[in-house]
């Protein structure tokens, strides 16, 4: 715990409040009680704030780590990419042709349509995911608190109001992001290769046969549904459930060396295997929308 | 769970970098990494045929080597036997010229023989003419009896 004078509640709260962006209608009353005389692009200064500017807001700080961390995913492999040669490889290009190669293995065990598409969306689901998942294991306080410190001597902002999520997959928005491309890809490849009718069928005339077609619907409409939710949810769960553990360790004092350090190691585990298990159920649910029953 | 247009945001970042990595960085990899996997395959193959080839060579030194013991002892026995054969020859040619040698010395002998057996009969009409001479105390007359005393010696 780092600001003095902030009740263990408000650190935590300022802990899960992402950086906003957006407008605040007129006549708006603010968190410090000004009244604002017309509509405002603004930070937002506090959670209320935040939830008031509705759809048109953005999150900058987990969009911006998204990206920034997307570009370098982009920019290692681009690299390796271009300097890769059938000779010896280094060790750095090594390791990502490993990635690579984990990737492919598992995409022509589970997906066994032709698709030049599959793959490489496998590998950026992997790779980003982990990258976006690997920033909760940068000490809690760090970004946040340089964040602080640039916000207030730079942009001359009151510290309290600077908020900064430093992982983007805390963000529902982030890993829904990626879901809901899924969805649409999994309803695009089950539209291809069954045709509309196909797809429609599927949907309302199984598991119980015509008779029972809005039972029937009901049911595979849930299921189709349950596809993005649940790959948002688990991974938005898992990282956020972490997140919260390394705050709360955060305010142990002295104890929060070595619980920090216990929690990491754990923590290696789950953002690793988060990554892994969405590149999965990717390749899985893809594979089963091409597939014919 | 504040939804906001982060998530529209977060779409179109997801779409651009899964676009890249499929035109710019997936097809480069996994094509170098198949090529690769051929280079390795290659190798490996070559690697096994020369394995094969130097077996093939060995195989063929072990025959040259075989070869070339036998040839060497089929030589030394020839050899042998050319020795002994010269031997043989040496020996026979020795033998005809010992007997050669003999045969010549032989005759030598016997010229030698006749030569002393003149020389004795001369001698002998000599001392026949001598003895002959002092029975009769006289003196013959060589020239008279010259023809007696060469038929004598004839004679003898």
């Amino acid at each position: 715990m780092s600001t003095e004078g902030m009740t263990a509640t408000s650190y935590i709260q300022h802990h899960l409040q992402n950086l906003v962006y957006g407008k605040l209608p007129s006549g708006y009353e603010r968190g410090d009680g000004t009244i604002l005389e017309q509509g405002t692009w603004t930070f937002a200064h506090t959670p209320k704030e935040a939830v008031d500017m509705g759809f048109m807001a953005i999150n900058v700080d987990s969009m911006a780590w998204a990206i920034v961390l997307g570009v370098a995913f982009s920019f290692f492999f681009y690299r390796a990419a271009k300097k890769a040669t059938t000779g010896v490889p280094d060790k750095w290009l090594n390791f990502l042709e490993m990635v690579v190669e984990i990737v492919d293995k598992n995409v022509k065990e589970s997906f066994h349509a032709k698709s030049n598409l599959i793959a490489p969306l496998a590998l950026t689901i992997f790779c980003w995911v982990f990258l976006m998942n690997l920033m909760d294991l940068i000490p809690v306080d760090i970004l946040p608190k340089l964040a602080q410190l640039v916000g207030a001597s730079v942009f001359d902002a009151d510290p309290h109001h600077v908020y900064f999520k430093v992982v983007p997959t805390t963000d529902p928005n982030i890993t829904f992001g990626i879901s809901l491309t899924v969805f649409a890809l999994i309803i695009y490849y089950s539209i291809k290769s069954k045709g509309i009718v196909g797809f429609i069928g599927e949907l309302t005339l199984q598991p119980f046969g015509k008779w029972l077609i809005p039972f029937n619907f009901l049911l595979e409409g849930v299921s189709l549904l349950a596809k993005p939710v649940s790959l948002a949810l688990r991974l938005f769960g898992n990282l956020y459930a972490g997140e919260l553990i390394f705050i709360l360790i955060a305010m142990l004092g002295y104890w929060q060396l070595p619980a920090h350090f216990i929690w990491a190691v754990f923590h290696i585990l789950i953002i690793i295997l988060q990554a892994f298990i969405f590149m999965m159920l990717t390749i899985i649910y893809l594979s089963l929308a091409v597939e014919h029953h | 769970m504040n939804f906001n247009a982060t998530l529209i945001g977060q779409i179109f970042a997801f779409a651009i970098f899964v676009w890249f990595c499929m035109k710019f960085v997936w097809p480069l990899l996994l094509g170098m990494l198949e090529d690769r996997e051929r280079r390795i395959a290659d190798g490996l193959a070559a690697g096994e045929r020369g394995e094969q080839k130097l077996k093939e060579a060995e195989q063929y030194l072990l025959d040259l080597v075989h070869e070339g013991k036998e040839k060497a002892s089929e030589i030394i026995t020839q050899a042998h036997k050319r020795g002994d054969e010269i031997i043989d020859e040496a020996k026979e040619s020795a033998r005809i010229e010992g007997k050669r040698i003999l045969e010549a010395t032989r005759g030598e002998i016997e010229q030698e023989k006749e030569v002393a057996r003149q020389d004795l009969r001369q001698q002998v009409a000599e001392l026949a003419l001598i003895g002959a001479e002092q029975i009769l105390m006289r003196e013959v007359d060589r020239k008279v009896h010259n023809e007696v005393l060469n038929k004598i010696s004839a004679d003898l």
